[in-house]
């Protein structure tokens, strides 16, 4: 079962937007995404969910909306952490990690929604040169001076993790326009997204040109009883653990006293 | 199954609440028919679960107590646990169970820690089982032929018997060293910490084979001393790496002392050696299980984790 949710919002600029003054009045194409929350909380039936990011373009040319070449994508970064990579090699017929690699600021997370197909939109050249898509983001080596060959393994073998586990997920036609300037994006968060402070980036191009960007900042945190414990488990270990076994030691004992027959 | 979603607050996941009562229940199950834990279940399943193991190894620990506390309360009231035995074996506990806490966050950082967990699993499930196997299969066919056997053969010494440090121990019936008590203790105190298990399918035929512990007070005795090793290994574990998840451990738990009830009746009904057989195949079922996994190439050979170096 999935969990649909709505992060609504901020779209009201358009309405008040005049179609006609545009591009070709010499005044530069904008583009806007709003979220009406700035918290996402995650409940304890959370089971990922849909992340819905509402936006609008101003100055919008209506002769090139109408033909549909304005293309818009939307990308939701997770808080970067260090991650190790592990391979596991044969050793005495069990497959044992052997080798691994630091990387350090890896986006734990990274959704991409985009208008139509990413070569439809632009050339992979302007992907490269924005940094966009799961296949540019940075990822650097903790040793850099080690072997390129390897270092290209074990980026491509992380890149390839998380995408396996839907953290890194793109979405072809997970932004779509409502109207010629107000456009919705869907992004996948995967249900093991990351807590922190997420950053989402709208790119507005036309004609398979960049033309602008924007970004808006999430705080996905877990919700109250979740967090709390979270919390305390990181800030008080010791009294967690003692807390742990008492309950541990009062089910025991309530067990006994429900189920006892002799 | 119906899918209720709940998330893992330390293991920061979401999981089916079912599963895991089910998972508890029949756990529960078995350790009440067996008489033993259940923590050598619970954390092989957790991890074929998805559960990181390190969590699987810091909770598996939290629920065993649950299931021991019930389990030894039975034997207190009938006074078949001997409290001195069981201080003098939590006493080498404790020290192998630190012992294990430091080697577990060691081979965390090596990256090694799942691959020394499923080995010990492989290695000590595969002998027990194997052991146990042999044993009743052997105590079946003495039936079949009408003969009795007893556990304990008073009289016969072992080179253990001539150790210093002698004491005695009333309510078992003994007169022995501390030494390979403590020795014991310590050993599945440390096993216990690094693999999330109480370890009483080692410490009850411990008792019985090399201490000659009568075989009524055995089962308490180990119960009673588990206890305060899982307590300990379960603090030392949330206080040194954080990976005891509260949630999960209390839904095996609730699932866990439901399932041993039933388990315990349909336990009385079969006899003794058929009980041992069965546990036998089960554990070593278990044991192929992981060792599949490590000889088996994985889907991926890469994997993820975080934090530092």
């Amino acid at each position: 079962m999935r969990f649909k949710r709505c992060i609504g919002l901020v779209s009201f600029l358009s309405a008040f937007l005049p179609l006609g003054a545009s591009a070709q009045n010499g005044i530069p194409e904008g583009i806007q995404i709003g979220l009406s929350t700035d918290r996402v909380s995650i409940t304890s039936d959370f089971a990922g969910a849909e992340l819905t990011i509402f936006g609008a373009l101003d100055n919008a040319d209506p002769l090139i909306s109408r033909q549909g070449r304005y293309d818009v994508v939307v990308v939701l970064e997770g808080p970067a952490r260090p991650v190790v990579v592990r391979k596991k090699t044969r050793v005495l017929g069990m497959w044992i990690n052997t080798q691994s690699e630091v990387f350090r600021d890896v986006p734990a997370s990274y959704s991409m929604a985009l208008t139509r197909a990413p070569q439809d939109i632009t050339d992979p050249d302007g992907y490269r040169r924005l940094a966009l898509g799961t296949e540019n983001i940075h990822l650097q080596p903790l040793d850099a001076d080690g072997d390129p060959k390897t270092i290209e393994e074990f980026t491509a073998a992380l890149r390839d993790r998380k995408e396996a586990t839907g953290l890194y997920s793109t979405r072809v036609g997970g932004v779509r326009f409502l109207s010629q300037n107000l456009f919705r994006a869907t992004l996948t968060l995967a249900p093991n997204v990351a807590v922190g402070t997420h950053r989402a980036r709208a790119f507005l191009f036309r004609n398979g040109s960049f033309l602008r960007e924007t970004s808006a900042q999430l705080t996905i945190r877990k919700a109250g009883l979740e967090q709390r414990l979270f919390e305390f488990a990181q800030r008080h270990g010791l009294i967690y653990g003692i807390l742990a076994v008492l309950v541990a030691i009062v089910t025991g004992w309530l067990g006994r006293l429900i189920f006892r027959k002799d | 199954m119906p899918r209720v979603g709940i998330y893992l607050p330390i293991a920061e996941m979401s999981v089916n609440v079912f599963v895991l009562l089910a998972m508890g229940g029949a756990v529960g199950f078995l350790s009440g028919m067996f008489g033993v834990g259940g923590g050598f279940l619970i954390t092989p399943l957790l991890i074929f679960y998805n559960i990181p193991p390190a969590i699987a190894v810091a909770t598996g620990a939290n629920q065993v107590i649950a299931s021991s506390f019930s389990g030894a309360l039975v034997h207190f009231k009938r006074k078949t646990l001997d409290v001195k035995l069981g201080t003098v074996l939590l006493a080498g506990g404790i020290v192998g169970a630190s012992l294990g806490a430091m080697a577990f966050a060691y081979l965390r950082r090596l990256g090694q820690l799942d691959l020394i967990v499923s080995l010990l699993y492989v290695l000590f499930l595969g002998v027990v089982g194997g052991l146990m196997l042999l044993e009743s299969v052997r105590a079946l066919r003495r039936a079949r032929s009408g003969q009795t056997v007893s556990l304990r053969k008073p009289g016969q010494h072992n080179w253990i018997h001539r150790l210093p440090l002698k004491m005695r121990f009333r309510a078992s019936k003994l007169f022995v060293s501390v030494i390979p008590i403590l020795v014991l203790g310590a050993f599945i105190g440390f096993l216990a910490s690094i693999m999330g298990v109480g370890g009483g399918f080692i410490m009850v035929p411990a008792l019985i084979y090399l201490l000659k512990v009568p075989t009524n007070v055995v089962i308490g005795t180990s119960l009673f001393q588990i206890i305060f090793v899982a307590a300990f290994t379960t603090i030392i574990h949330s206080t040194a790496n954080q990976t005891v998840d509260v949630v999960l451990a209390f839904l095996l738990m609730v699932g866990g002392v439901a399932g041993a009830q039933y388990g315990a009746r349909v336990g009385q009904r079969l006899r003794g050696e058929q009980l041992r057989a069965l546990l036998a195949l089960l554990v070593l079922a278990v044991a192929l299980r992981l060792a599949f996994d490590l000889f088996v190439r994985p889907a991926s050979v890469y994997s993820l984790s975080m934090g530092g170096v």
